[in-house]
């Protein structure tokens, strides 16, 4: 099944839970779903007969940095508002047929449900992106961080938690080691 | 040079200082704590191998902290991992060495700008005896380094540690 084919069978199962579908990206088409609705719409395109999606073979993260980009006086900048994202690439070993999901949820309260029941992958994927990025997927049943040490939260500055959001600000120390060059 | 440059007096004796003669037993075995990062420990795993040899200089990995003489910091540190790199570092007996190995334990390297999660130079948390430069270091780099460092060795002082 092609993307386009994939996109308007979920259409008419879940209506309103399909957001979008992007087919001039570069690489390939991707389907837009509701990041609450994300693990009904899996289990879907997993056990559906003509789908069979039994691989997932890369969950990712993305600061889309989209928001309001707010100066400091010190020159740093901060971004408010905006999204982040979540990208599912999906593969099918039996039907030989691929599709990209992708799930948008707010910067100050990224919330998107966890696949982790469907897909075992997707359980350190998760973690890592709840690590770098702070996404928080609901119904993990292991949330924490997997990379970064447990207590990267403790800094006075919120920017310093999630490393890889494009506002993260290095701080000054960590356990008394000092972090910048 | 030390030991054998003494006269032999009678067939079984050699004199020597108490000093020469302690600082040639520890440049002689040098026992680095089995402990490896990143490229580097492949680096310094070719050394240990037959074509390169550590151990023809008397270096044998030993795998446990307590029975260490050197620790090769080989590789990138990042900041979880120095807290144990120092732990491991005071677990080690006195007279304890470090050869910090490549540009990452050096300082920092190529994530000296942007690696949020990279210590710039193993020589913020423990003292560094000496510094390998190299990315990775080739293995004579890091042999050239051992033999720096035995001269070190080579005149320690009882009373006053040099290295």
């Amino acid at each position: 099944m092609t993307a386009e084919e994939i996109f308007n069978l979920l259409k008419e199962k879940f209506t309103d839970s399909i957001l979008g579908f992007d087919k001039d990206t570069p690489t390939e088409p991707i389907i837009s779903v509701d990041p609450l609705q994300i693990h009904i719409v899996s289990k879907f395109l997993r056990d559906e007969e003509n789908l069979k999606f039994d691989s997932l073979m890369c969950l990712s993260g993305v600061d889309d940095a989209n928001g309001e980009k707010i100066k400091h006086e010190d020159g740093s900048e901060f971004i408010k508002g905006g999204t982040l994202s979540v990208y599912y690439n999906l593969h099918s070993v039996s039907l030989k047929h691929k599709v990209t999901l992708k799930v948008s949820t707010p910067r100050e309260e990224p919330k998107v449900e966890s696949v982790e029941n469907i897909w075992k992958t997707a359980d350190w994927h998760e973690r890592e992106a709840f690590d770098l990025l702070g996404i928080v997927f609901l119904n993990h049943p292991d949330l924490r961080r997997i990379l970064m040490p447990y207590d990267w939260n403790d800094f006075t500055e919120e920017i310093s938690r999630y490393p890889l959001r494009k506002d993260y600000k290095n701080p000054e120390f960590y356990q008394g080691m000092k972090v910048p060059y | 040079m030390g030991l054998l440059d003494k006269q032999f007096s009678d067939g079984n004796i050699v004199i020597a200082n108490v000093e020469d003669l302690l600082n040639w037993a520890r440049l002689s075995s040098v026992w680095q704590l089995g402990f490896g990062l990143a490229c580097c420990a492949i680096e310094m795993m070719a050394t240990s191998m037959s074509h390169y040899d550590f151990d023809r200089f008397g270096v044998i990995p030993r795998n446990t902290p307590r029975q260490a003489d050197a620790i090769i910091i080989s590789g990138t540190v990042t900041l979880k991992m120095a807290t144990r790199i120092k732990r491991l570092y005071e677990q080690m007996p006195d007279p304890k060495y470090i050869i910090s190995m490549g540009s990452c334990a050096n300082c920092g390297g190529p994530y000296w700008e942007h690696g949020y999660h990279v210590l710039k130079g193993i020589d913020r948390v423990i003292p560094v005896d000496v510094y390998v430069p190299g990315c990775p270091p080739r293995p004579e780099a890091l042999l050239e380094g051992l033999m720096k460092l035995q001269e070190k060795i080579r005149t320690e002082s009882l009373r006053k540690k040099l290295a």
